[in-house]
């Protein structure tokens, strides 16, 4: 016999934040800028779409200033599919996350490929009930964000270029550094704490840990089952893929690749099977080509 | 007695956590190999389209089907009680979903994000409620007449069980209690 409970329903709560992000490990959101798209990335696997007008290729390309997409656009991919839907705000853009909110968006992302509203300031994000992913190049940066209420951290990479170095360049910057503060003593800690521009605590909570306080997942310059299969086994929890699917000559077969690949990635064998015939990928770019680095804003 | 936890997408590092804390030592299952040296199996949350396809991909669609059959002790949680499900209201056209236990549910039946919660649950003879946190949840439309409901919220099953097959539509993993894996292990 059941017993029933009557609700004492609490929304919003840091559990019930990051609760989704734990939901979303080992697979693949893909940015999309169409409810078609939206549907070929459901059909693949994704976990999760990224809501945008355009993909970070061409953001870069078109130059501008790039904002919030209309919210029809969301509205017209959260009607396509029944996974989850981010999209994304200026950094310390406010408003732009309040009205991600109303839309009932599923998370935020606080985005450097946008064009940030506020030199000095983040969105102060514990003010929300949705939840954020920000990005990060460093630990320091990384438990900045976690301070202001982010729930997930994507180490940022550069975005848009299709190239990998710099997000395995960021992920083993905030990877390196936990394992370096889970050696430290206690009086380290403090120096720790300086160093990295972080609160204390936080500082605190990675030493006894091992392991940031909310999942880290990889974003920026992931075109391939190979990339993919590269920063989980460097220790990203889940995968971002902006430009990398709908960049490509053939985006359906190449999204469910490296899906396959996020779940499947120590295994040589699969995903080899998995890399087959993909046709092209997305066109490369050098990093020390770039006029812009979007990995360079945020504070 | 090993303990499998379908290792594909979603919240298996945090089911293997809880498990290990009760020392069970689980083992992940990602090849029909591994599930196949398997004893009992927790089927964890994450994007139940997304662990659809990959167990079609992974090649372990049907010999989940057959250790099912077989009476394979399994927990389902959240998207776990999805694939277990014997039939999911508007679901996405083609999704898995293994009949094993008699309940209809409504995918992301709790609403989006912004509706997902934390309540405390009130579960058939325990001593004290346990802490049901709820993302972007199942809702369960409907129970068979063998299905024991062992909790409900606001009148809805939110904790179900059938035989050897136990669905819950919040995550146990996520709480800071141990009590359902810990029930579930000890089944007979």
């Amino acid at each position: 016999m059941a017993v029933e409970s009557m609700s004492g329903r609490e929304t919003g709560t840091t559990l019930v934040k990051r609760g989704l992000a734990e939901m979303l490990k080992s697979g693949v959101i893909m940015d999309v800028v169409t409810p078609e798209q939206a549907k070929i990335a459901e059909d693949a696997g994704a976990v999760a779409v990224m809501a945008l007008e355009r993909v970070p290729a061409d953001i870069r390309s078109d130059g501008g200033v790039a904002r919030m997409s209309d919210p029809e656009m969301i509205t017209g991919i959260q009607e396509a599919v029944t996974i989850p839907v981010m999209a994304k705000a200026r950094i310390g853009h406010f408003v732009e996350a309040q009205i991600l909110e109303a839309l009932d968006v599923d998370y935020i992302d606080e985005s450097e490929v946008l064009t940030p509203a506020d030199e000095a300031h983040h969105i102060d994000k514990w003010a929300f009930t949705v939840p954020f992913v920000c990005g990060a190049t460093s630990l320091g940066e990384a438990l900045r964000r976690i301070s202001e209420g982010a729930c997930m951290i994507r180490s940022k990479g550069e975005a848009g270029t299709g190239n990998i170095v710099e997000a395995v360049r960021h992920l083993r910057s905030i990877i390196g550094d936990v394992r370096r503060v889970t050696q430290a003593d206690s009086a380290e800690l403090f120096e720790w704490a300086k160093q990295l521009q972080a609160p204390l605590p936080l500082v605190r909570e990675v030493a006894e840990t091992g392991w940031l306080p909310v999942p880290l997942f990889c974003a920026g310059g992931i075109s391939t089952p190979a990339d993919a299969g590269l920063v989980m086994q460097l220790g990203a929890e889940a995968v971002f893929v902006g430009s990398g699917i709908f960049k490509s000559s053939d985006p359906a077969p190449r999204a469910k690749a490296i899906v396959e690949a996020a779940t499947n990635y120590r295994d040589g064998h699969i995903l080899a099977k998995v890399s087959r015939g993909l046709g092209e990928p997305m066109p490369g770019l050098e990093i020390d080509g770039l006029d812009t680095r979007l990995a360079d804003r945020g504070w | 007695m090993k303990v499998g936890i379908l290792a594909l997408q979603g919240a298996f590092g945090l089911h293997e956590r809880v498990l290990s804390r009760l020392g069970v030592a689980p083992v992940q299952v990602r090849t029909p190999d591994e599930l196949a040296e398997v004893d009992r199996l927790v089927i964890p949350g994450g994007e139940s389209t997304a662990i659809s396809k990959l167990l079609d991909a992974n090649g372990l669609a049907d010999p989940l089907d057959d250790r099912l059959a077989d009476g394979l002790p399994v927990l389902g949680t959240c998207a776990g009680m999805i694939l277990l499900a014997h039939k999911v209201v508007d679901g996405y056209p083609g999704q898995r979903c293994f009949g094993a236990i008699d309940v209809a549910v409504i995918r992301n039946g709790y609403g989006r994000q912004s509706d997902s919660f934390s309540a405390p649950i009130a579960i058939d003879g325990w001593d004290s409620a346990f802490p049901g946190v709820f993302i972007r949840a199942p809702v369960v439309e409907s129970a068979g007449a063998d299905v024991e409901v062992l909790a409900k919220l606001d009148g809805v099953p939110v904790l179900c069980r059938q035989g050897s097959v136990s669905v819950s539509s919040f995550h146990p993993e996520l709480a800071d209690d141990d009590r359902v894996h810990r029930w579930f292990v000890e089944q007979e």
